[in-house]
């Protein structure tokens, strides 16, 4: 073992990618990075406008059409508390960059699974891809996301986009597939173009699951926020870094209960909403 | 006035699904009772109700399937109007599938995400109709199966038999010549399925299709078919009217399968009304020997 002590050099060639693609791709990311901050800071302008009180009444309300009172009753004392806390602003901030990675995931994530839920070679190819992106330590994302996007916001969407988006996809290609082939043979028998197959029938019977794969996503997205408070991100990602450095347990938690309360919220509006009228008989 | 113009024809018609098995390992032998359809040839006329009954898993899907290509044959040729389906291009298949054959199938058909009357539209709305008139066509179909009313429920809000007369009416509302019919009424209960039976005798008699109908229910198949096709192990084995079927068995397994008919629905059957008076005699003799001797048993 200790004669040859060949080692392949994975760590160096990275590097010199990162390196090649920073110097030769710059403007580009350059670009992206300030439409995402914009997008970003356009959002948190927007909800800080609102008046903290109104909006905290206008979630319970949302919570109470979609989900029920109860949920309506946790929605106000929850965000009251946070509100109380004094984490309104980290919050919104929170749930601005949330939305927009998790709107990210989407606009990439449907369209690729959709695309390789028609080709079996390529969803061969996909799959194993998926699976590197999300067992791979998000951490590890951080580092090129610094490179070639600097410090702030941006490196953090970044990497809960690379996070958070296989779920997306694999759970579209896994709702195209589990269309029942009745159901196919069906639009085959009325005689469907393969796009008519697909829009008509394969992916309004999927979408069920893409909804939960879009709940999925969600959850992991606010679960980087922590991590992505690392390169610079602000939001209640930042407070409990903070915290940890410091070592304030208290603050840790109390940044931590609100994360735990806009996840609850998070999750049980969009649950609500991938539940489906056709689908309340439970036969598919 | 029947029988006069051959719509659906199959000659030497054979399905092997094992046939990619087959390819991976040479040693396999050519095995018939592989086969899922061996070797069919049979003449469809227009405006007849054709009934295939034979018992489970002797080819009557896949030979229903191979007339629409649901299911490709491994071999013979398969005749819409005189042309050969294999030798049409993807399109032209996709316009029969569209105007020409439309199928019903047994079970889980309707899209589940789609009201009765999106449902019943979407032969339409595939062909690219128009809204308005697809709307008026599915509605027409809808009357026509005696949903009217239904038009906006979910298919999980209806019953079973509900479900199959709007399976009926999408299949009706495409205005196809020929309709395949798989099962259509079997899983229903005797008095729905009565009914359904009724209404399709007399749908036809309004609108003149050509009807493809698998059942394993001899008694449904004497009352609706024009003409029976018996099926066993892939191959028919007798084709005719009922009362061939009933009065000239050709081997045991028909005999089998016509021995123990309900004599009363016998007797309402339409093509009982039409025999000669001496083919009726006949017809109840057989039964009525049966009955002295099954009466001789009980003794
Ligand atoms: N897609 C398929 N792949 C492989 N074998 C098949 C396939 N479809 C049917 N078979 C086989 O072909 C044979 C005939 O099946 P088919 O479904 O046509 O029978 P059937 O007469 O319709 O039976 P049933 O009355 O139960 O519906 C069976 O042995 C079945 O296992
Ligand atoms: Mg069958």
């Amino acid at each position: 073992m200790e004669k040859g002590h060949f080692k392949i050099s994975i760590a160096d060639t990275i590097d010199q990618t990162v390196e090649w693609i920073t110097i030769n791709f710059s403007s580009i990311f350059d670009r992206f990075s300030l439409l995402i901050d914009n997008c970003i800071n356009l959002i948190i302008y927007v909800l800080t406008l609102i008046n903290p009180i109104v909006l905290i009444i206008i979630l319970s309300i949302i919570a109470y059409i979609l989900v029920s009172v109860y949920m309506s009753i946790f929605t106000l004392i929850g965000f009251s508390i946070i509100l109380n806390l004094g984490y309104w602003l980290p919050m919104i901030e929170t749930f601005s960059l949330v939305f927009v990675s998790v709107i990210i995931s989407i606009l990439l994530g449907i369209p690729i699974g959709i695309i390789s839920s028609q080709h079996k070679q390529l969803s061969k190819f996909t799959l194993p891809i998926l699976d590197f992106m999300q067992t791979m330590p998000a951490f590890v994302y951080l580092i090129p996301a610094i490179f070639f996007f600097s410090i702030g916001v941006v490196p953090g969407i970044v990497a809960s986009i690379i996070f958070s988006l296989p779920s997306v996809i694999k759970l579209t290609i896994l709702g195209i597939k589990q269309v029942p082939k009745e159901i196919i043979e069906v639009g085959h028998s009325f005689g469907t173009k393969t796009h008519q197959l697909l829009f008509k029938i394969q992916i309004p019977l999927a979408m069920p699951t893409i909804m939960a794969g879009i709940n999925q996503c969600i959850m992991l997205s606010l679960s980087m926020v922590v991590i992505a408070s690392m390169v610079g991100a602000p939001g209640l990602g930042a407070e409990v870094y903070r915290a940890v450095t410091q070592i304030e347990i208290g603050k840790g938690f109390e940044a931590g209960i609100v994360i735990v309360i806009l996840a609850i919220f998070l999750d049980r509006i969009t649950q609500k909403l991938s539940i489906i009228k056709w689908k309340d008989g439970g036969r598919l | 006035m029947k029988y006069e113009s051959c719509i659906i024809g199959l000659k030497n018609v054979t399905k092997d699904f094992s046939i990619a098995n087959r390819k991976k390992n040479t040693n396999l032998k050519e095995n018939h009772e592989d086969l899922a359809v061996s070797d069919v040839n049979l003449n469809i006329y227009k405006g007849e109700i054709f009934v295939l009954i034979g018992s489970s898993g002797s080819g009557k899907s896949t030979l229903l399937r191979m007339i629409n290509n649901l299911v490709i044959p491994t071999e013979g040729e398969v005749l819409i109007e005189g042309r050969n389906t294999q030798k049409m291009s993807h399109n032209e298949m996709l316009t029969i599938r569209q105007k020409k054959i439309s199928m019903v199938f047994q079970s889980i058909s309707l899209l589940p995400h789609r009201t009765v009357i999106s449902n019943i539209e979407f032969g339409l709305e595939v062909q690219g109709v128009k809204k308005s008139l697809r709307i008026k066509k599915a509605k027409e179909s809808l009357r026509l199966v005696g949903l009217n009313g239904y038009e906006y429920h979910y298919p999980h809000q209806l019953s079973g038999g509900m479900q199959q007369r709007v399976g009926l009416a999408r299949a009706i509302a495409n205005d196809t010549d020929i309709i395949l019919m798989d099962e259509a009424f079997s899983a229903l209960d005797p008095i729905i399925k009565r009914d359904l039976q009724n209404q399709l005798l007399d749908l036809q008699s309004k609108l003149s299709k050509t009807i493809v109908f698998i059942t394993h229910d001899i008694d449904e198949a004497l009352k609706i078919g024009d003409r029976i096709g018996v099926m066993s192990q892939g191959k028919v084995i007798q084709v005719g009217k009922p009362e061939e079927i009933l009065l000239e068995p050709i081997n045991e397994y028909v005999k089998k399968l016509t021995n123990d008919i309900n004599l009363q629905k016998l007797i309402s059957a339409s093509f009982f009304h039409s025999l000669t008076s001496e083919a009726k005699e006949k017809l109840i003799k057989k039964y009525n020997t049966q009955i002295e001797k099954l009466l001789e048993t009980v003794k």
